[in-house]
């Protein structure tokens, strides 16, 4: 019986392929056979890329054996959701519109993975453009939650999360506009960070609302987040938006020394919308960091979560409806058969290409920023917006970090809320105000509900704040009192 | 209160170049006009003397040298396109000739 490395850390993997305990080889090998046996029930993958898995691995094996010089990140295995450009397969956003789409260049992200020696298992699932919070939107497949198959993971990287948490990779990499890294850690029981809008290369993202989206990892403990946040930041000449800024070793930040830290509770955060076994377990968290020496303050953020999803339903939907008109079937991506002139072409291909979900809010993009509403709408949005960022540097003038939960919600049942879009939008409003404001925030499992479905944590730093965020939630799970197991599928498989 | 007409989905499906059919659009006079709505609620705000935020980064123009560098060769630019004569996309014809 070889070593299950599939049960081991980013880190524990990139030590032992280096010290030469594993080989890449090997470790590649356990992953993929982990794949057959849960992916059937978990669906996070839309595509594994077996062969190349194994020629990658064997080429870093190779290296190894060459002159032992090996990346950050050797031979750890690595899912991506289908919202990155690669070479390699395909890259279709879980949308009809790109099927069977092969991008000629690699983003930025999966350029530096490839050149810390990660070995790459395939792409995951996401909503349609990264456009839900359940993953239910794909046009591929549902993801299942691992904790509870009856569920779904979050969204939109659900996949992204779902393969972490059932050991069907070491880490992930998703995008985050609105909570689509936060929420799905928060829902399958991993951690995921939202860097600073600037701080990852968005070069080869598909676009979904430009001054909001950023690229994040979703990893088994925050060690690894810190170990992928050193290879994924930085400028980047092809996105003049990555901001120029030093990137410090967060793993400097692995302490778990807190004493001095002043945590920020925003009363907003606690009312009435949240469950209360999610307020218990977030205040149980509040006393961890009590305990190992962190002071606590009351902060107000009075526009971030009362306006937050309004705000950001006009902006990320101008936004997209205009990032989405290039998929009008001429130069790539699907086309619709037998139209008779031009514009026949276009609106049959979007019509038929792009699913239910990516149609509202491409109306309603279209509508705010339509004549006679655009002020109405997207300009008021946007000075909103500013009330939004003010509140936080406000509340960053009494604190270091702001502590809250990730999602009012544990998982919510697959079909629960795709009859009621505002519902569904409503799921986000604890993490939304991050991406409008362009701070960072991270997911941490903070424990179980009695039902066994996972809690996360959420704490938002201030701009390019990273190493304080990491710093405060790697004592917060150095500190707790508790084990978060694994979730139920992953025993006995 | 309906915040968005039958005539209103039609105009916007028009400039968004989407095709819906009528249940459809009966849905999206309910589901955008709750969504719409909701929105409405950002009049509570006094924003008249508030700035608008277009970026959350302090960063105005990014410049670079204007240097030629290699773009996409021809060949992997047409890949993925649905039509091609491989020098050109091609298009269905954009006059009306007959």
């Amino acid at each position: 019986m070889t070593t299950e490395w599939h049960n081991k850390t980013a880190r524990e993997i990139r030590d032992a392929v280096r010290d030469g305990a594993a080989t890449a080889t090997e470790v590649a090998e356990s992953y993929l056979d982990r794949i057959e046996r849960v992916d059937p029930k978990v669906q996070a993958y839309v595509d594994v890329w077996r062969d190349y898995a194994l020629s990658r691995a064997e080429a870093v094996d190779h290296k190894r054996r060459k002159d032992g010089a090996l990346g950050a990140l050797a031979g750890v295995p690595v899912g991506l959701k289908d919202v990155f450009c690669t070479r390699q397969g395909y890259t279709t956003c879980c949308s009809k519109i790109l099927d069977g789409y092969r991008s000629p260049f690699d983003a930025t992200v999966v350029e530096r993975l490839d050149t810390a020696d990660c070995v790459f298992l395939g792409k995951l699932n996401m909503d349609e453009f990264a456009m839900g919070s359940s993953t239910e939107n794909s046009a591929v497949q549902p993801t299942k939650n691992p904790w509870d198959l009856e569920r779904v993971p979050g969204g939109s990287s659900g996949g992204s999360a779902a393969a972490v948490a059932a050991d069907a990779c070491a880490f992930s990499l998703g995008s985050d506009t609105g909570g689509s890294i936060r929420q799905p850690a928060a829902l399958s029981g991993c951690v995921g960070m939202k860097p600073t809008y600037g701080r990852v290369s968005r070069y080869g993202l598909v676009a979904f609302a430009s001054s909001l989206d950023q690229i994040g990892p979703l990893t088994k403990n925050t060690e690894d987040l810190a170990l992928v946040m050193n290879v994924i930041c930085g400028r980047d000449p092809k996105d003049s938006t990555s901001a120029d800024i030093p990137v410090p070793d967060y793993t400097a930040a692995l302490a778990g020394d807190v004493s001095g830290l002043t945590v920020g509770l925003p009363e907003e955060f606690f009312a009435d919308a949240l469950d209360d076994e999610i307020r218990a377990k977030v205040n149980d968290a509040v006393k961890t960091l009590e305990e190992a020496g962190a002071k606590t303050v009351e902060v107000s953020l009075p526009h971030a979560t009362e306006y937050g999803i309004a705000t950001y339903y006009i902006i990320c939907t101008a936004e997209a409806s205009a990032n989405l008109a290039r998929f009008d079937g001429v130069r790539y991506g699907y086309r619709a058969p037998e139209t008779h002139d031009m514009r026949d072409m276009y609106v049959r291909t979007k019509s038929q290409g792009f699913g239910a979900e990516v149609q509202r809010r491409i109306m309603l993009g279209t509508y705010v920023l339509s004549s006679g509403y655009y002020d109405a709408y997207y300009l008021k949005a946007q000075k909103v917006r500013a009330l939004i960022r003010r509140d936080f540097d406000a509340a960053f003038s009494q604190c270091d970090v702001i502590l809250g939960p990730t999602s009012p919600t544990a998982a919510f049942r697959i079909g629960e809320k795709t009859q009621d879009p505002l519902q569904m939008y409503l799921s986000d409003i604890y993490t939304i105000s991050a991406n409008l404001a362009g701070i960072p925030g991270v997911s941490v499992p903070c424990g179980l509900t009695e039902s066994g479905l996972p809690v996360g944590l959420q704490l938002l730093g201030k701009p390019f704040g990273e190493e304080t965020l990491i710093r405060a939630a790697h004592a917060y799970e150095r500190n707790r009192d508790f084990d978060m197991g694994r979730p139920p599928l992953t025993q006995g498989i | 209160m309906s915040e968005i007409a039958r005539e209103d989905v039609d105009y916007v499906a028009g400039l968004a170049q989407l095709e819906l059919d009528d249940a459809t659009k009966e849905r999206l006079v309910a589901e955008l006009g709750a969504v719409l709505g909701y929105i409405g609620k950002l009049n509570e705000l006094d924003t008249s003397d508030v700035e608008p935020m277009m970026h959350v980064l302090d960063m105005t123009n990014v410049f670079r040298d204007d240097e030629v560098r290699e773009s996409l060769p021809r060949d992997q630019a047409l890949m993925n396109a649905p039509k091609t004569d491989n020098e050109y996309f091609l298009v269905p014809r954009i006059l009306d000739t007959d």
